[in-house]
């Protein structure tokens, strides 16, 4: 069984989506991690979940990104550790900069609440080796401050480097060049707007997202 | 004690949706002559220490390492003793 650590900021919301995800549907092993805590289990992969970290204050994710646990998680990833950071977790990875760019407040300044159509673009990460390269998936996306932007010598770099790993179908929010999720140069960090952990039974709509978490599993047990 | 306000803008590339909207509200009210309106905001910090310079290398720091983004964002410091 692969264990995954779900960390706890206070405003998280979707932490007990992506315990449910992990633990009752792809049925493997998941431990909640603290941000308060400096060190973390020994576990697979990282989950950063959704939601307000603090509020949201000052700007998406710049609080959380100074939190006690995100250094311990620094290191992890930077020695190669699995990363997810869904929604408000993509905005910490970028805050943190383990993942470049900046989220800014959707072009139309609403909150979207809807599903949308997504493109797997590089199926060669831990996190889509499931999907097919091109594959239209169906993944929800809730969010306000979910446009993402890079200047143009950082989109050219991550392009180059194969590091977009998602985009939207139609643009919902502005985001440059479609991006819905991007991963780092090692491919062991992924941040995603959308909410795989909200599409992992037909009953909310769509299964799609199971397939982030699998994996996530498989990549995991080939490594071990 | 000093006082520092850190005005802090968005940087010229960056889109500012809320500035758009007010931009667009103000002028169904009436003012046309308005060319641009883009939205900051302005922290303040109360500061105990010995001088001014000090003070703002604190200030500087703080912006540095948690209030600013510097990928979006400028700022400017503003000294009230």
């Amino acid at each position: 069984m692969i264990k995954f650590g779900v960390v706890i900021f206070p405003g998280s919301n979707c932490d007990a989506d992506a315990i449910y995800a992990v633990s009752q549907v792809a049925k493997q092993a998941v431990i909640p991690i603290w941000h308060k805590d400096t060190q973390i289990p020994d576990v697979d992969c990282i989950i950063l979940p959704g939601g307000f970290s603090y509020g949201d204050y000052l700007r998406p994710g710049a609080v959380a990104s100074r939190s006690p646990v995100i250094q311990t998680i620094k290191r992890y990833a930077v020695n190669g550790g699995k990363v997810i950071g869904i929604c408000n977790g993509f905005q910490v990875l970028v805050e943190t900069n383990l993942l470049p760019g900046v989220l800014l407040t959707n072009q139309s300044t609403r909150f979207i609440s809807r599903m949308v159509t997504l493109e797997v673009q590089n199926n060669e990460t831990p996190f889509t080796c499931l999907f097919q390269k091109n594959q239209s998936i169906r993944i929800p996306i809730a969010h306000k401050d979910g446009n993402y932007f890079a200047d143009a010598d950082s989109i050219r770099m991550i392009q180059q480097n194969h590091q977009i790993v998602f985009t939207y179908q139609n643009n919902p929010n502005g985001s440059v060049n479609d991006i819905a999720g991007i991963c780092n140069r090692e491919k062991n960090v992924l941040g995603l707007m959308p909410h795989p952990e909200r599409a992992c039974e037909s009953l909310t709509g769509s299964s799609d997202g199971l397939l982030v978490f699998q994996s996530i599993v498989d990549s995991c047990k080939e490594t071990k | 004690m000093i006082t520092i306000f850190v005005n802090v803008q968005p940087k010229a590339n960056i889109l500012d949706p809320q500035g758009k909207t007010i931009q667009h509200a103000l002028k169904n009210l009436g003012f046309q002559s308005i060319q641009e309106i883009r939205i900051g905001k302005r922290i303040k910090i109360n500061i105990e220490v010995d001088n001014v310079k000090e003070a703002t290398a604190k200030v500087q720091e703080m912006c540095e390492k948690l209030l600013i983004n510097p990928l979006i964002e400028e700022y400017s410091l503003e000294v009230v003793s």
